[in-house]
């Protein structure tokens, strides 16, 4: 197998980037990082593949990505008032395929939540595609397969 | 007039149910929640599923019935069956995953394979049990069912009233609710599952108060468009909170949305102007059309059936206790069986956008019954009050209890209820 070490650093340096802005609630930083046909999305079912036509946690293209930016940093939304920051680690950056200027990646996720009922934390497989920008890159889609999405969660007050 | 409340010496269930307020300890107290469970959750008619949950012979559904395991399942003559979700040799669940299909259900243990109508047919070695194994005797115990458009409920209690009995006036508005497919019959659409830290009685409170959604979810109301956020700004319009019998309540909050096949020659609302479009191009005709976008949004009114489930607005919320201070919630999307993928993508996204775990309204109750929760064990008063519309009660034209849409009728009618149940004696 032969491996693109240039291409994996530049996409791990691109995920790691935005995965830090979450953590440091750069929310309209990060809005910048997208593709305006852009997809963030959360299923229940890690098995699904038509997520337009299911039931997802969050399904957000450009328009709802902005309102829930609007919403975790308007004040108006109690369950966000008090988030405090997250952490986020991830490892395991694989390249699936890269046609067309399209990068397909996995990689393995956790986010940490500094919770009032404790720590909790929240391992996912989160997989995205990257569309080629000059030097970088947009996100064209990102699914984040949260374990336990189809049997249950807490409410969330942030994006993984 | 000041009013007295003893606080002292409470001990039963009429000292901590009074007309207009419940005691604290509803929420806390662990012998009580064990006590529910045996009083009511095993006394009455539960709801488990909705039948398009089930769409082929072998389809299954997982539930609890109280503490009780269950399983929901449609056989091959197409009938539906609940039974206790235990293998009669050594009790082990012999169904697992929260839907699916199967052949049969067979324990993983030591083998014994049952038909989907619960009979035992086959074990392995059977010689030991010569003569003193009766197959017939040793099928899954079923659990009487029944069900009203759909939606299926169960019951321990063999001798109870029968289900059409159960619900009463509740009927007319499951029949209002179901229209909501826009000309096709209702079908299930994924679930979002959910736990908070609380007791499960705060969620069934939530459904039957309207009081609360204008500050709780100015998130979700500042989201949408102007047209939309006036339609949600219903506390002083029309709507009202009627007392249906048996605990059930039906809470309107839109009125005009309450029959959704009537004014089928209003103007189409902006924000669904685009599915209009797509509709119509697709070939349906203006009447279709018309129906299938008056229904997307869903009925104006929250139904709620004690003592776990609501047909709320565009979906079924459903409450699963799990101990005195943990409840899981699924809210179930719904869209027609057959509509247009239009419609139903755009019933999945207005779902998401409100439920679920990182939905833009969940969280905040969430965050505010995690609240009460907490909030509810400080000081020596220990009564959560009810008593919002109390003196400004009307009959409806159905001879009901009658409050303002945002009084709390509803929660009064359940927690009667609860009174009614928990003041059986335990044999029952």
């Amino acid at each position: 197998m032969k491996l693109d070490t240039q291409l994996l650093a530049d996409v791990t340096a691109f995920l790691n980037i935005e995965a830090d802005m979450l953590d440091n609630k750069e929310y309209h930083q990060w809005l910048d990082l997208w593709l305006e046909s852009g997809l963030y999305i959360v299923p229940v079912d890690h098995n699904a593949t038509d997520y337009a036509n299911t039931l997802n946690v969050a399904y957000d293209n450009n328009k709802m990505r902005l309102a829930r930016i609007e919403r975790l940093t308007s004040g108006n939304a109690v369950s966000t008032q008090l988030s405090e920051k997250t952490v986020r680690t991830m490892s395991r950056f694989r390249i699936l395929d890269d046609v067309d200027g399209l990068v397909r990646v996995r990689c393995a996720y956790c986010l940490y939540e500094d919770n009032k009922n404790g720590v909790r934390c929240y391992p996912a497989n989160l997989q995205f595609k990257l569309a080629r920008d000059g030097g970088s890159f947009k996100i064209a889609e990102k699914v984040v397969k949260v374990m336990k999405s189809s049997q249950y969660l807490t409410t969330v007050s942030y994006l993984f | 007039m000041k009013t007295q409340i003893k606080v002292k010496n409470i001990n039963s269930t009429s000292d901590l149910v009074l007309d207009d307020r419940v005691h604290k300890s509803l929420y806390s107290d662990e012998k009580i929640f064990e006590e529910e469970l045996d009083k009511i959750f095993n006394n009455t008619w539960v709801w488990l599923a909705h039948e398009s949950e089930l769409p082929e012979a072998g389809s299954y559904k997982t539930a609890t019935i109280g503490r009780n395991p269950v399983i929901v399942v449609r056989d091959r003559k197409k009938n539906i069956h609940v039974m206790l979700n235990r293998c009669r040799h050594r009790g082990a669940t012999v169904c697992e995953g929260k839907t699916g299909k199967t052949k049969a259900f067979t324990c993983p243990y030591h083998g014994w394979g049952y038909g989907l109508d619960g009979s035992l047919r086959a074990l392995p070695k059977p010689e030991e049990y010569e003569n003193i194994l009766d197959k017939a005797e040793f099928g899954l115990i079923k659990v009487r069912t029944e069900s009203y458009q759909g939606m299926i409920f169960a019951t321990l209690k063999d001798d109870l009233e029968p289900l059409e009995d159960f619900l009463g006036g509740a009927k007319k508005w499951i029949d209002l609710f179901m229209k909501q497919g826009g000309g096709y019959p209702i079908k299930t659409l994924g679930d979002h599952r959910f736990r908070f830290p609380g007791n499960w009685k705060i969620q069934l409170e939530n459904t039957t108060d309207a009081y609360h959604f204008p500050i709780i979810h100015k998130s979700f109301i500042s989201s949408l468009d102007e047209e939309a956020s006036e339609i949600f700004d219903f506390l002083d319009g029309d709507g009202f909170v009627e007392d249906l019998g048996n605990g059930h309540s039906v809470m309107v909050m839109i009125p005009e949305l309450v029959d959704l096949d009537e004014n089928l020659d209003e103007p189409i609302p902006e924000r669904y102007g685009d599915l209009a479009k797509q509709l119509a191009d697709e070939g349906h005709s203006d009447l279709e059309v018309r129906r299938l976008v008056r229904a997307v949004g869903g009925g104006g009114f929250n139904l709620n059936l004690f003592p776990n489930v609501a047909c709320s607005m565009a979906f079924f919320r459903n409450l699963v206790p799990i101990s005195v201070n943990e409840t899981e919630i699924h809210h179930i999307a719904l869209g027609g069986d057959g509509a247009p993928e239009a419609f139903n993508q755009k019933r999945i996204r207005l779902h998401e956008h409100f439920q679920g775990p990182m939905g833009f309204g969940t969280p905040d109750d969430g965050e505010a019954w995690e609240r009460v929760q907490a909030g509810s064990m400080a000081g020596t008063d220990g009564w959560i009050m009810l008593h919002r519309g109390m003196s400004k009660l009307s009959t409806s034209a159905d001879g009901n209890v009658q409050g303002a849409v945002c009084s709390e009728t509803g929660m009064r009618a359940a927690y009667q209820q609860y009174k009614k149940l928990m003041s059986q004696s335990s044999e029952q």
